[in-house]
């Protein structure tokens, strides 16, 4: 009796969170302009929101959002991973800090941030717009690349470097051929965490993406929605990006529980 | 005058990491193609040593020059060196050709030599048809032939060992000790092995060097080091020992647990304090009879596979260390006999403890940063510089660091026969050496007092 409440409690859960994201992806698949009216079985929306036409404007919003969340990824696991190294080889307590100062932008709200980064372009008189937000998801998305990379390096045999030096190679190759091929799990990891990351980021996004007209995602729905109900075609997006995240998750899950497993092998 | 066999020039090398002086004026070289073992106990310098050669790390002072070259600041990339690893430190994301690969490939060594140095390397470590094997499904010692074969497939002048062996099992250490000397005679290159395992030291080396606290205390050949220490430290270090406080009475006269000694040690002037070592297998012992040099009853004896370990006291109160065939029962009455050349006899490297100190008044005196109480000196005036003299047995150690008027931990403790002689360390790192008859530990945290009776100020 007691496992079955247990067992019920669980599935309620369960249920209230994935119902709205079930039902989104449910009523993609119908033509009404109402979400909670069936009008039969439909794929229109999804043919509608390839087609464009009318929907120009979020067509462009979804580009603007990936060309953000790639290039705000890339550029932030470059840095993050640097930083990770050049944290790593720090010493007591100036590791403690430079640690905490890390730390620091991945617990401060996002609202802080963003109306941080708003006053300090204004105040250098920095137009904003693409590069401007591009600045800032790098800024919130660099932490958590440094988060993904330090386990990597804290696991390494401290001595491969020298190894590779000693066997003649520069300090750039050393880097090259033996700490990136180590750590690049953890890069990797960091990267889509970054990507997910940059996607659904509104809060910052609003603050500096400027009065030039550019949309992303994020500020496209919320416009949409104060203008009076959510454009239909706004289902078959969720329904998209939420499988993408999902399938994503899976491929890290999988990933990190067969290194787990390799690891184990070799014990 | 320098001479061109030296492949190795270490000269008057000095490294501290902040406060702590890790490397003191260390001098070392080496001939070509000798197997030079840095033999010393853990935090002496050795791998700190091993690194400024390698060059990994730099050294404050000195000059190193490999091959007549000066490489003091050359970047670890350009030495003609190469290192084995005490953790390996193999590619894991290479498997075992690419990581013995690894050199030849930056160095664009062909594609086919590369192949046919790899196989060689590979045989020469008995790894034979193991090239294509990730170094993460290998044993200890199969990394470790595989770290030995990515280092002397670049045919290195120099072949560094950072305690190679010290991560293996005793009989995978003693088979891999007979390879690595197999190894350096068919190569030919210039071993520098570090290790703090003495036997290992003995086994394998052509020279050993013997360090402690940052500094050299002996060089020279394994039966050098073992027959003819050169202070108390490394008889203490290589191998059992019995050390003893002696004085030598006259050339060939040495005095030690009371009574007048044949030797053949000389030039130590008249009536001068010395260390006396007698290794315990050169005693020999025998049931008691008229002609023995010293008596004395068996307190305790272990059977250690191939000799019995036995600790003997003399009548005086002096407890010695004996290795025999033979066993005597506990409680027995033996006599023992030393041979002459079997005394060993080294001057002491200090009497007493000396500190350089300052003179706050005329019963006050400042030394290792402590204020301490002391007789009334005349003539002295306050802030003058002086020495203060503290004999070793004047050194109260307490258990309660709180009663002590300075606290400091003990380093190394040296057994004496009759006494302990252990040398304390303050934090500030200065060192207080301390002759009791209590026990203490390695480590222990003690509290230091001095009497003012016991200090003896002199000018300077």
């Amino acid at each position: 009796m007691k496992k079955f409440f247990a067992q019920a409690y669980l599935w309620f859960l369960l249920a209230m969170l994935y119902a709205p994201i079930l039902i989104i992806a449910i009523f993609s698949f119908t033509e009404a302009k109402v979400l909670g009216n069936w009008t039969g079985f439909s794929t229109k929306l999804y043919t509608s929101l390839f087609s464009g036409g009318v929907h120009h404007s979020l067509l462009s919003a979804i580009e603007n959002t990936l060309i953000i969340a790639i290039v705000a990824a890339a550029l932030s696991t470059i840095l993050g991973s640097i930083a990770a190294v050049g944290i790593h080889n720090l010493y007591g307590r100036k590791k403690a800090v430079i640690n905490t100062l890390n730390n620091i932008p991945m617990l401060n709200p996002d609202i802080i941030t963003g109306i941080s980064l708003f006053l300090l372009f204004v105040s250098l008189g920095i137009t904003q717009g693409y590069a401007t937000v591009i600045l800032a998801h790098i800024t919130f998305c660099t932490p958590y690349v440094v988060l993904c990379v330090m386990p990597r390096l804290q696991q390494m045999n401290p001595n491969i470097y020298e190894a590779a030096l000693d066997l003649g190679a520069t300090p750039w190759q050393a880097l090259r051929k033996v700490i990136i091929p180590e750590i690049k799990p953890g890069m990797i990891s960091g990267f889509i965490l970054a990507f997910t990351l940059s996607i659904d980021d509104f809060a910052v996004t609003i603050f500096t993406i400027g009065t030039e007209g550019l949309e992303t995602l994020s500020t496209y729905i919320y416009a949409d929605a104060r203008k009076g109900g959510l454009t239909p075609e706004l289902r078959p997006l969720s329904t998209i990006i939420f499988v993408t995240v999902l399938i994503l998750l899976i491929v890290i899950n999988v990933r990190s529980q067969r290194a787990a497993k390799r690891k184990e092998a070799t014990r | 005058m320098k001479d061109s066999n030296f492949i190795i020039e270490l000269s008057h090398i000095s490294k501290s990491f902040g406060d702590k002086q890790v490397l003191d004026d260390v001098s070392l070289f080496v001939k070509k193609g000798e197997f030079v073992t840095i033999l010393g106990p853990s935090g002496c310098g050795k791998t700190t040593l091993l690194r400024i050669l390698a060059g990994f790390g730099t050294a404050d002072e000195g000059e190193i020059r490999i091959d007549g070259k000066d490489i003091t600041s050359v970047p670890p990339h350009e030495r003609p060196v190469n290192t084995v690893f005490q953790r390996y430190a193999l590619f894991p994301h290479l498997n075992v050709y690419d990581n013995i690969a690894f050199g030849l490939k930056l160095k664009k060594v062909k594609d086919d030599e590369i192949e046919l140095r790899v196989r060689k390397a590979l045989k020469m470590v008995g790894m034979t048809d193991y090239e294509w094997r990730d170094v993460n499904s290998l044993s200890g010692g199969q990394q470790q032939r595989v770290a030995i074969a990515r280092a002397i497939v670049n045919r290195p002048q120099v072949l560094l060992l950072d305690e190679p062996l010290a991560a293996l099992d005793l009989k995978m250490r003693k088979d891999m000790q007979m390879e690595l000397k197999d190894m350096h005679k068919t190569l030919g290159i210039t071993f520098v092995y570090v290790t703090h395992d003495q036997e290992e030291a003995l086994t394998l080396s052509d020279t050993i060097v013997v360090m402690s606290e940052g500094k050299v205390q002996q060089i020279g050949t394994p039966t050098d080091i073992y027959n003819e220490p050169a202070n108390s430290f490394v008889a203490d270090f290589i191998g059992e020992s019995n050390i003893l406080n002696g004085t030598m009475v006259e050339d060939r006269v040495v005095s030690f647990m009371g009574r007048e000694w044949e030797c053949v040690d000389e030039g130590f002037g008249e009536n001068a304090p010395v260390d006396v070592v007698i290794r315990p297998e050169d005693i020999y012992i025998m049931a008691k009879t008229d002609s023995g040099m010293l008596e004395g009853t068996v307190q305790s004896c272990i059977f250690k596979g191939v000799h019995y370990e036995m600790t003997v006291t003399t009548p005086d109160g002096y407890e010695i260390m004996i290795q025999d065939y033979n066993a005597f029962e506990v409680g027995q009455q033996v006599s023992m006999i030393i041979k002459p050349s079997d005394i060993h006899v080294m001057h002491k490297e200090r009497t007493c403890n000396t500190f350089e100190a300052t003179m706050i008044d005329s019963t006050h005196v400042e030394f290792l940063s402590t204020q301490f109480v002391c007789n009334e000196q005349a003539g002295i005036t306050g802030g003058e510089k002086v020495e203060v003299e503290v004999n070793f047995d004047r050194i109260e150690l307490m258990d309660n660091k709180e009663d002590g008027m300075l606290v400091g931990d003990v380093r190394f403790i040296l057994y004496k026969g009759d006494h302990y002689h252990l040398t304390v360390r303050t934090f500030d790192g200065d060192n207080i050496y301390v002759d009791t008859h209590d026990v203490w530990d390695d480590r222990d945290i003690v509290g230091v007092k001095i009497m003012p009776d016991d200090i003896r100020i002199k000018r300077v």
